[in-house]
Order: structure tokens, then C-alpha cells, then sequence
């Protein structure tokens, strides 16, 4: 018999990566929050690679951490190690990426759910949500109700999950937990359109079974650098990373048994991700390449498991064996765990407003894989945004959307809501036309203001914040002050960076202008320089140096502010416009986007069309 | 949504053959239906698309004009939209009297581009074709609405979508090395990039030059005819004006002091003017002040300089030499059917283009058609290879190009990748807003800014 388990204000489905973040922040905003996992060891889990960030990815997270969300804290806690990726190729595409111990950050994130107020974690499986009068009502497999007035989904590759190993495949969520074998259907008969995804994982080796005396290393920046503007100090690297390549044998082997992964024999109907293909994937569609790359990673300090970044596949087990040792250093590797590819339901996120609340359901929300994401920064950054926009919304609040030019987060949630995702959709650099001015290092700039007004920036960070603003602005008056006279020291400084020594005076900031010159260089002759957190450097030097190219992507900005504002009705056919083409109508009729802006990031929706817009908004 | 109907007279205002009053929106064919009555006692709202009546215009009952209604149903009409044309006699009144008859049931005065708005809110013609229109309309000359032509068929397009791609790809390499550090991507290099960057900007610079000689066939050349008396110089432009006498027109000079005449030599518009100084007898340079007579010499775009070829060169032919530029002259060596008296060399020495004819009876007419477009920049111009039509579009690829300026600026000064990438990504943006990919509002606007009346 069902029974009443009581009344909250906001469910969440899922205690996964986006999970997280939305029941955090609803509880943290005064909401009676319930979270529900389907194991308890499975909270915050990270089923794919032990490392957090990563190009793009890296920004989500520390603009997460700009906002109040928890990932970058967690992430700081739990490293092992940390690199600055693409360094050398400019600011705006510099990204932090972390090792991380992925069980203790499945327990210090089930830690942090356990202690904060407001909120309640259950293991449970959701079966059924239903619609209410005033809300929902979710049921667990137990048949206990909870009443809510809010649902945030994020079942991750749990809803409907199937694993496919070879011509073996069973349903089951990640890492041999059980799926969510019910809830599909409820949200069917509610009339949420699901359709199939897939992902996949490489296999755990055992770390003593391989031979690393002729790989490559790959060790951490020294000193490493936080995600969150909380953490001061990481402290040291402590593991090292190593790398390996596939060869013609590789390749052979896996040519060989093409025919019994489950994708190409036609098994799996899920859409995989293009961008974050399996071996298999990459031998048949970069036939003429050799050899690929992989990194071997430990998954953590007390465990001798290590994942194999860049091997992901669904071959079977004994093809798995097979080419894994072909590869120079996992000769002899011992498969602790199997490679996997993962199949599970999502939902077409053109369905739902930038609020990732869905059009149809008010107080419906949804988040991570399940709107048809890739990644777990990915669904952090949804779980946070659900997550406030629920408690927003409950607490009559005006709801909480990024524009694009304010951060990835923002360019994201545009993305899946107006483009929707034909395939795991994964966040890249490229993905964002503000590149020079959405930086991992100005996050904070960004987002904590907006952070602070939701509530979710408490005091102390917040005072901490302002003080790092006033010391930057004082430091950027100090260098325009200080005038360098021309000295040997300087200008052997000048000269050995290639560039031009002086003959008069020049500004500290001119020469930091200087592409060629950083604040290290300056080090000798800048006797007044404060000391100062290496954050506020940074930024000075970007801003500083880039001051032409921030300008430019500002005006940029401006002018996507003029389509944004230009706001189209919601309650429109535009089949009454018949100069638009037909796709263009049904898509236009399907989003129903709120202004020409995002009418124009529609695919589907030409130029042609934006214009016919243009002037039918005009007459 | 429904239309309003709208009425104006889409030919030119004056006298002439016939003009037409089209009228275009959902009761278009109701209220012609009011005033037209055919022959044949046939409703216009019982024809069917694409078929024309003959009857008369009546307004108060009365018949004003006799008139051939044609009618186009719904959407195969220039709007889109049911429309019919009332064709009657040409001339101010009859056309005014038709159009008020057709206000006068009930259809609204077209605002100015209101036909061609229609048809692009229905999808008859996209932006590119819609400026290609207002090209067509005011084309001057038959090379004009050639181009004009081939702007429509996407000549243009079919050339900057090579010089996007090249930067798209760039682009997208760019991104995919800095996404992927980890992938084994073929590195970005400094190299690569200016290479990219310095061919794409000559190609845009190529481009640019289409767009000067697109100018000169569709706007046609300030051209002076300069020369002392009895040099021929009225002989030269009985020459010109008689090859294609259709075309050439009797302009009063309102705003001038010379008289001005309309030619076309080798497919390209000649405004010819008589310098009103050297027309003059006597010292004519001399009673117009010397810095007038140069300034109109060097500011046109054409001098045609004539010498007498039986006589010496003399001191108002030096005089008049001296103040010639080789930019913008072709020398004229007149009157090759007398026996010749003059020393050319000093003409040669001073000027590139130096062409002999006899104005009277036309030899070397072909020679100074080749000088003319030559020095026009249109010697090698051809309509069909895509041209720039129009300001917003040179604006297109002067922007792209600065972009790419830029780009190589900031790889100049030893910035990182990423800064040139917003240079390139504001260069392809503004090649897409050539091809018509990318609409920003600035375009719109214009596009329709521009149209008459009537179209």
C-alpha cells in the first residue's frame, strides 16, 4: 500500500553530479528539500573518468563555484592532481583540470548532503511522478509519497540504462548499479518525449600489472591551482599520470572483431557522443590514423585501479583483453573492470525553458544527461540552475537565466534549450563567441555578484570577494603610476624576451601591455609590488594585455543585447508568416523562443528567416 | 494573417505608352473587380491566374481609360499575394485617375518598397535578391542590368562562400586544437594562420576592385572633353553620341555650367561635359582662372584631351598638357584623315593613353573603346564572375578585410591564438553578412530603405 512520506517543498531524482548541485542549492535557499539516489554508495559518483574540468569543463566549474555550487570545493578537496590545460594558446582558452580520488568524492559529497539543513537523502527509486493541483507527487519503489511542488530530474544514464559489453548487454545503471527501471514510463504517460543516448567508459586496470618504465609521464603544474576561489592552498601534486599510444596491432584487432561491438552490429539505437567517441569509433572514422593517444590515471590514493582515458569501448570482454594488450605498457594488464558502453533515456531539452524548467509542466524540472548532456561538469552546472530556479520559483522570486556573454553555464543551457541536442551534448571553447571575456580566471567577476543576490554567497566568501576587487583595482592604479626609467636591468629583461629595450621612461602597465612580457619578467625592477594572491596577477596581466580584444567582444555583446531584446510573442503561429520556410515555422512553433536573438540560434531557422522576422516585428 | 490591399503606379510617372497600377493583397481582385469591367462581361474574380482581360477603367460610372487587367492569383505573384495589374494608357492624369479609382474601393496607398516587402514576408524573394531588385530598377545601362542580373543568381555568393570556407576551416581548427588539447590534432601554427589570413585578405581585395568597376558600369564616368577650339571636339561628340543614339539623352545641365550629355562607349555611361572654359574662343583657360580649369580636369573621372593632328602643337595644347594627368586622360589625336602635322611626343611622353581617330568619318572609334574601359577598370570586368553591387556589401568586405588586418596584428605583436580569433571570427561574420548567411538589422533596414514606390 502507499503511504505518505510527508510534504517538501522541492524533489530531486538523482544524487548524481547535477543531483547535487540542485538539492545543495534549493535547500540552501530555504527550500525543504528531499534527494533520492537509488544507492547511497553512489552519490556523486563519477562512473567515467577520475578527473574534474578539462577544456571548457574547467570554466563550469569554476563558475559554478563563482555562483555558490559545490563541485570546485569538492574537487579541490579531493585532487590528486592538477594541470592548466592549453597553456601557451591564450587566456581565453586556458582550462583547469584536476585527478581526482573519485570514492573519497563520492563520500565527502554524500558528507555534505548528509549535514546540510533543509534537506533529506534517501535511497530510493522513483517510480511514478504525478501531477498534482499545487505540485507533484513522487513515489518511491516502496511505495512511499512524498508531496512536493517542485521536481528536479536528473537520473543521469540511470533512467532505462542498458550496458552492452560485446554481444553480452543487461539492464543496469553505471557501474553495476540497478537502473531506474519504472520512472520512464511514468514520465511517457505524463508526455515527456524520451529518446535513447549512449555513452561508454574504458576499462580499470590493475595498477601493478602495468609497465611504466617506457611511458611517458605527465605530472602536475607546480604549484597547482584551485578550482574554487575558497580553497588557498591544494598543498602538492600527488600522483603522476602517464601516456601510451595504440598501434597498427590496436587497430587490427579491433577491425577484426568490428562486427561484435553492439553499436556497429546495430545493437545499441542510442545516439552516442561524436565528441567523446570510443576506440572503436575513432578507428573507423580516422581510418588513416595509426595510432591514438591514451593517458593512464589512478583512480585514486587507496586503490590500485587505474582508467584508461581515451579507451573507452563495447567490444567484448575477450576483444577487450586482446587489444589493451597491444598497447606499449599494458602488455600484461590485468582488466579489473571491463569497458562498457551505457544506453539510457533522456529528454529532448527544446522541451524546457532556459530556466530548465519544462514548458508544459510548471515546477517540472530537469537536469545533467537527462537533458541530453555529456559530463559531469555539465550537469553540475543544470543541477545548480534547476535547482535555484526551483526555489526561485517557490519562493516567488524572478527566475535566474545567464545570458550568453555572461558565462559557459549560460551558452550551455541556450544551447540544449534553444538548439536541443542531437547527441550527448558536451561543453567546448568554441561552443561560446565570448571566449576573451568568459575566462576560467574572471569567473568570480562574472557570477558572484549574481550569486551573492540569489543567496547563495555567504558573508565571509562575499567580503573575501569585494577585498580581491578593491586589491585588483588598486593594483591596476598602481601600475599605471609607477614609471620604469630606463636601466641596464630592464632593458636586459626587455631584450631577452625579444622585445624593444626603453630610452625613456615607460609606464609599469605599458610594459606588461607587452605580449612578450609578464609580471615574472618584471619581477626585479617592480621593488613596490605588493604581495598579492596570484588570481588577482593574473587577471591585471589578461586585462591589461587583452584590453583591445575585451573591448571588441564587448561591443560584440552589445550587439547581441540589441536581438535579445527584441522579444517575440510565445502565444504566436508562426504559420501565419508565410514568407518563413516551412522548417523554420515548426521549429519556431516548437521553441518558441522569447526574442530574435535566440530565434536566430535556432538550427534550422536561416538567416533568411531571421530576417523575414525582423521585418514582420517591424510592421 | 491577413493583408491589406495596396495600389500604387509601378511604372515611371511621365509620359509615356502605357502605365501600369498594380494593386496586390487580399481583396485585390474584389475591388479591380469595382473598377474594371471587361469586354467580355467577364469577372476578374472568375479568371484564373496568370490570364489578362481587355475592358475599361470606369470611376463614377464613367470610363476614363481603356485598360488591360491582368491577374495573378495567390502565391504566384511578385508578392506572393493575389494581385492584378491594370495596364492603361501611360501619362500623369490617367494613371493618378485609375489609382484613385482603385483607393477609392477600398486599397491603401503602397508605401515606398511595400510590394517587394510583401513578397519577402512571403518568401518570394530572399535579401541578396531583394537588393538585386532595386540594382535592376535603377540599372543605367545594359552592362548594369547584367550584373545586376548575376547578383541575383548568386555569382557574388559562389565566390565569397570560397573565401569563408578558408576561414571556417581555419576557424575550426583552431577550435578543435584548443578543445582537444589532449587529442593528437595537427598543431595551430603562426605560419598557417598568416598564410590563411594574407590570401584570404587579397582575395577580399580582388574583390573590392569588382566593386569600383561594378560602380563605374552601373553609375557611369564624369567625363570632360577638354581641347582648344576647332580641335573637333563637337565632331568627337556627334561620334559618341551617334553610336547608340536609343540611349543618349538631351540633359539640360541644371545644376551646371556646361551642358552635359549621356553616351555609351564600349558598355560603359559617359557623362560627357564640354569644360566650360576650353569650349570658349579665345584664351579661355586664362578667363576662367587656371586653378578652376585644373581642379575640373583632375576631378573627373574622365578627360578625353583632344589634339588637332594637322596642326603643330601649340601653346594651348602645351597649356593644356601640362594640367593633364595620366590617372584619368586619354589623348585624343583628331582629324587622322588630313595630312598629319603634329609632333606626338610631348603628348606621349606625358600620358599612357594616346589614341589616334578621325571624328569624322569614326576610324580609331574601337581603339578609343578600348582606352576607355581600360582606364575605367573595366577592360577585364565581367558581370558573370559575381561583383560587389552595393555600398553595404563593399562595407562587408572592408570590414572582413580589416578583421583579418587585425588578425595579422595581433600575430604581429606575439598576442596568443585566441585574440586573432576574434578577428577572424568577426571576418567571417562579416563575409556571412555578404552572402546573406548573418542579417543584422543595419541590413534590413537599408535593403527596404531603398526601394521607389510601386516596386
Amino acid at each position: 500500500m502507499n503511504y505518505s512520506a510527508g510534504k517538501f517543498d522541492i524533489a530531486v531524482i538523482g544524487a548524481g553530479h547535477a543531483g547535487i548541485e540542485a538539492a545543495l542549492a534549493a535547500a540552501r535557499l530555504g527550500c525543504k528539500t528531499v534527494i533520492f539516489t537509488i544507492n547511497m554508495d553512489a552519490v556523486g559518483n563519477c562512473p567515467c573518468n577520475p578527473s574534474i574540468g578539462g577544456t571548457a569543463k574547467g570554466h563550469l566549474v569554476r563558475e559554478i563555484d563563482a555562483l555558490g555550487g559545490e563541485m570546485g570545493k569538492t574537487a579541490d578537496e579531493c585532487f590528486l592532481q592538477s594541470r592548466m590545460l592549453n597553456r601557451g594558446k591564450g587566456p581565453a582558452v586556458h582550462s583547469l583540470r584536476a585527478q581526482i580520488d573519485r570514492r573519497k568524492y563520492s563520500d565527502v559529497m554524500k558528507h555534505k548532503l548528509e549535514l546540510q539543513e533543509n534537506l533529506e537523502l534517501h535511497q530510493a527509486e522513483i517510480t511514478d511522478i504525478k501531477q498534482t493541483e499545487n505540485g507533484y507527487i513522487v513515489t518511491t519503489r516502496m511505495l512511499a509519497e512524498y508531496e512536493v511542488k517542485a521536481v528536479i530530474i536528473a537520473t543521469g544514464t540511470y533512467l532505462g540504462g542498458r550496458v552492452f559489453i560485446g554481444e553480452v548487454s543487461y539492464d543496469s545503471g553505471p557501474d553495476g548499479i540497478f537502473p531506474a527501471s519504472f520512472l520512464g514510463q511514468s514520465l511517457k504517460d505524463l508526455g515527456l518525449p524520451l529518446r535513447r543516448f549512449k555513452t561508454g567508459t574504458p576499462a580499470r586496470v590493475l595498477r601493478s600489472s602495468i609497465d611504466f618504465s617506457e611511458l611517458e609521464e605527465q605530472l602536475g603544474d607546480e604549484p597547482p591551482i584551485p578550482f574554487s576561489y575558497d580553497t588557498d592552498d591544494l598543498g602538492e601534486n600527488k600522483v603522476k599520470c602517464h601516456i601510451s599510444w595504440t598501434n597498427e596491432n590496436t587497430k587490427q584487432i579491433i577491425l577484426d572483431n568490428i562486427h561484435r561491438s553492439p553499436l556497429y552490429g546495430g545493437k545499441i539505437e542510442g545516439i552516442g557522443p561524436r565528441y567523446c567517441p570510443s576506440l572503436e569509433d575513432k578507428i573507423v572514422r580516422f581510418a588513416e590514423k595509426k595510432r591514438h593517444q591514451l593517458f593512464i590515471e589512478p583512480c585514486g590514493l587507496d586503490t590500485e585501479e587505474m582508467y584508461l582515458q581515451g579507451m573507452s569501448s563495447s567490444l567484448p570482454e575477450e576483444v577487450q583483453v586482446k587489444f589493451y594488450h597491444t598497447i606499449k605498457g599494458l602488455e600484461n594488464c590485468v582488466i579489473m573492470r571491463p569497458a562498457y558502453a551505457i544506453e539510457y533515456d533522456c529528454v529532448d531539452p527544446t522541451e524546457m525553458n532556459a530556466t530548465l524548467e519544462f514548458k508544459r509542466f510548471s515546477g517540472l524540472y530537469g537536469a545533467g544527461q537527462f537533458n541530453g548532456s555529456s559530463g559531469y561538469e555539465e550537469a553540475a552546472a543544470q543541477g545548480l540552475i534547476a535547482g535555484i530556479n526551483a526555489a526561485l520559483k517557490i519562493k516567488g522570486k524572478a527566475p535566474l537565466v545567464l545570458d550568453r556573454s555572461t558565462s559557459y553555464i549560460g551558452t550551455l543551457i541556450d544551447d540544449l534549450v534553444t538548439k536541443g541536442a542531437n547527441e550527448p551534448y558536451r561543453m567546448m571553447t568554441s561552443r561560446s563567441e565570448y571566449r576573451l571575456i568568459l575566462r576560467q580566471d574572471n569567473a568570480d567577476v562574472r557570477l558572484t555578484p549574481k550569486g551573492r543576490e540569489i543567496g547563495l554567497i555567504t558573508d565571509e566568501r562575499w567580503e573575501k570577494f569585494n577585498n580581491k576587487q578593491k586589491l585588483k583595482e588598486e593594483e591596476l592604479k598602481r601600475i599605471s603610476k609607477i614609471v620604469i626609467p630606463p636601466s641596464e636591468l630592464i632593458n636586459s629583461i626587455l631584450v631577452s624576451r625579444e622585445t624593444s629595450p626603453l630610452s625613456t621612461g615607460a609606464k609599469l602597465i605599458d610594459l606588461l601591455r607587452r605580449p612578450q612580457i609578464n609580471y615574472k619578467d618584471l619581477e626585479p625592477i617592480d621593488t613596490t609590488r605588493p604581495e598579492l594572491d596570484s588570481n588577482i596577477f593574473e587577471q591585471v596581466e589578461i586585462e591589461v594585455k587583452y584590453a583591445g580584444y575585451i573591448e571588441k567582444q564587448l561591443r560584440q555583446v552589445q550587439q547581441m543585447q540589441k536581438l535579445e531584446n527584441k522579444k517575440l510573442p510565445t502565444d504566436f503561429d508562426y504559420k501565419e508568416i508565410k514568407g518563413l520556410r516551412l522548417e523554420a515555422q515548426e521549429k519556431l512553433n516548437k521553441i518558441k523562443p522569447l526574442s530574435i536573438g535566440q530565434a536566430s540560434r535556432i538550427s534550422g531557422v536561416s538567416p533568411a528567416d531571421i530576417s523575414v522576422l525582423l521585418i514582420w516585428l517591424g510592421q | 494573417m491577413k493583408s491589406t490591399t495596396i495600389a500604387a503606379i509601378s511604372t515611371a510617372q511621365g509620359e509615356s505608352g502605357i502605365g501600369v497600377i498594380r494593386v496586390s493583397g487580399d481583396e485585390a481582385i474584389e475591388i479591380c473587380d469595382r473598377v474594371f469591367k471587361a469586354v467580355s462581361g467577364k469577372k476578374l474574380s472568375e479568371m484564373k491566374g496568370y490570364s489578362a482581360a481587355f475592358g475599361h477603367i470606369y470611376k463614377e460610372n464613367e470610363a476614363i481609360d481603356e485598360c488591360v487587367a491582368t491577374v495573378f492569383r495567390n502565391p504566384k505573384s511578385y508578392t506572393g499575394e493575389d494581385v492584378v495589374e491594370l495596364s492603361c494608357h501611360g501619362g500623369i492624369y490617367i494613371t493618378r485617375e485609375t489609382l484613385r479609382a482603385v483607393l477609392e474601393q477600398g486599397a491603401s496607398p503602397a508605401q515606398a518598397g511595400e510590394f517587394t516587402k510583401r513578397a519577402f514576408l512571403n518568401g518570394k524573394l530572399d535579401l541578396t535578391e531583394a537588393e538585386a531588385v532595386i540594382d535592376i530598377i535603377s540599372a543605367k545601362s545594359k552592362n548594369a542590368a547584367r550584373a545586376a542580373l548575376y547578383a541575383k543568381d548568386g555569382a557574388l555568393w559562389k565566390r565569397t562562400e570560397a573565401i569563408k570556407n578558408k576561414l571556417v576551416t581555419t576557424a575550426a581548427h583552431l577550435s578543435a586544437w584548443v578543445d582537444y588539447p589532449e587529442e593528437d590534432i595537427e598543431e595551430v601554427t603562426e605560419e598557417s594562420l598568416r598564410r590563411v589570413f594574407s590570401e584570404s585578405i587579397e582575395e577580399l581585395d580582388r574583390l573590392l576592385k569588382t566593386y569600383d568597376a561594378g560602380q563605374t558600369v552601373k553609375e557611369g564616368i564624369d567625363t570632360v572633353i577638354a581641347g582648344k577650339p576647332n580641335t573637333g571636339k563637337s565632331t568627337l561628340m556627334n561620334l559618341l553620341a551617334g553610336h547608340d543614339r536609343s540611349i543618349v539623352t538631351d540633359i539640360p545641365g541644371t545644376t551646371r555650367d556646361i551642358i552635359v550629355e549621356t553616351v555609351l562607349v564600349g558598355g560603359i555611361m559617359l557623362r560627357l561635359s564640354d569644360t566650360a572654359g576650353i569650349r570658349d574662343t579665345g584664351d579661355a583657360v586664362e578667363k576662367i582662372g587656371v586653378e578652376l580649369a585644373k581642379n575640373r580636369l583632375e576631378n573627373c573621372g574622365l578627360v578625353l584631351a583632344v589634339f588637332d593632328d594637322s596642326k603643330p602643337l601649340d601653346e594651348n595644347d602645351l597649356s593644356l598638357l601640362e594640367k593633364l594627368d595620366a590617372e584619368n586622360t586619354i589623348a585624343i589625336i583628331n582629324k587622322t584623315d588630313l595630312e598629319s602635322k603634329l609632333d606626338s611626343s610631348p603628348i606621349e611622353n606625358k600620358l599612357n593613353d594616346v589614341i589616334r581617330i578621325s571624328a569624322k568619318n569614326g576610324d580609331g572609334y574601337t581603339e578609343l573603346e578600348k582606352a576607355v574601359a581600360r582606364l575605367a577598370g573595366t577592360e577585364n570586368f565581367n558581370p558573370s564572375e559575381g561583383i560587389l553591387a552595393n555600398e553595404r556589401q563593399r562595407t562587408a568586405v572592408i570590414n572582413a578585410k580589416q578583421s583579418l588586418q587585425n588578425a595579422l596584428d595581433a600575430l604581429n605583436m606575439g598576442l596568443t591564438f585566441d585574440a586573432a580569433e576574434v578577428d577572424l571570427e568577426n571576418a567571417i561574420e562579416s563575409v556571412c553578412e555578404l552572402t546573406g548567411e548573418r542579417v543584422s538589422e543595419v541590413v534590413v533596414g537599408n535593403v527596404f530603405h531603398n526601394f521607389c514606390v510601386g516596386k
